[in-house]
């Protein structure tokens, strides 16, 4: 049973990856990376890592594929030209991604991580909790890089909405901090000057 | 009964894919976006597969971690994308040679 999920989850994973390369359409590629997504979810919790597939679900496809589509359709973008050069890389692509699939097929084959070689892990007990476990490491061994990510995200919520935000020139709005550090030399001239008598009254 | 190899083919296979990809769609950034995603998910799985087999939840760890900073690149990415269309009204990869020498 396990074997026939794996296997429908596979193809479609491979089929849906297919897809997103060579669909002409960049709305549909966004579509089907977000089915590769789901279907390795699934993979993932065949592996019993049941935490980190909800995880990729609501991460991947909930916030990054969103934000993905949004970004394809706000664009206008002119497709024909995207499209030049796609069979002329085809054959040096193809190639080089045969020569990766062979390598990593020769080293990660089941010569050396076959069933007799990695045996099926000792299944867990029934009140085993992978999210509990996780918790524990994180929060203990790795607290320090959890502390770490979380600066990265603050960094990245910075970037991106300084690197997007645009002044609007015709804003009129105070602006607070130069009212503040104005002083009276700012705004106020003294001119000392000699008492000058009008010339009709010498 | 699934063995250990059968995960790491399938990761192989998808992280070819996405080289493929990389290479067919030079032109268009959005896609080559979305060829990273997909290596990157090839290796989580890779790390995921060998943490279920090896019994050690550090792996599930790393994955985490590596969602994360995906995710932060993902943003920083687009962000560029809106900021180089908003500028250059393109996206073609070809276009972008301002910094030419």
């Amino acid at each position: 049973m396990e074997q026939i999920i794996f296997y429908c989850f596979s193809a479609l994973l491979l089929f849906s990856a297919t897809m997103v390369i060579t669909v002409r359409n960049p709305v549909r590629a966004a579509l089907f990376l977000v089915l590769a997504f789901f279907t390795s979810a699934g993979i993932w919790l065949l592996l019993e890592a049941e935490f980190l597939a909800l995880t990729l679900v609501l991460v991947y496809v909930g916030a990054v594929m969103v934000l993905f589509l949004f970004v394809v359709m706000m664009l206008d973008i002119n497709l024909t030209s995207l499209q030049e050069g796609f069979t002329r890389y085809l054959p040096l692509g193809i190639l080089v991604a045969a020569l990766i699939t062979i390598e990593m097929l020769a080293v990660l084959g089941a010569a050396h991580f076959g069933l007799d070689i990695v045996p099926l892990p000792a299944p867990q007990p029934d009140d085993y909790s992978n999210t509990r476990a996780i918790g524990l490491m994180l929060y203990t061994t790795y607290v320090y890089p959890f502390e770490i990510a979380a600066v990265i995200l603050t960094v990245a919520i910075v970037a991106a909405i300084t690197l997007t935000l645009r002044e609007n020139k015709s804003r009129k709005a105070q602006v607070v901090s130069d009212q503040i550090k104005v002083r009276a030399e700012d705004r106020l001239r003294i001119v000392k000057m000699d008492a000058v008598r009008k010339e009709t009254e010498l | 009964m699934i063995a250990l190899s059968d995960f790491l083919i399938l990761s192989a296979l998808l992280f070819s894919l996405s080289v493929l990809g990389i290479f067919i769609n030079r032109k268009n950034i959005i896609i080559l976006l979305m060829c990273i995603e997909l290596m990157l998910l090839a290796v989580n799985l890779n790390f995921i597969a060998f943490s279920h087999y090896s019994g050690d939840i550090a792996g599930q760890i790393f994955v985490f971690f590596i969602l994360t900073v995906a995710a932060a690149e993902a943003a920083i990415g687009l962000a560029i994308l809106v900021v180089l269309f908003r500028n250059l009204n393109t996206i073609n990869v070809s276009d972008l040679d301002r910094l030419k020498g």
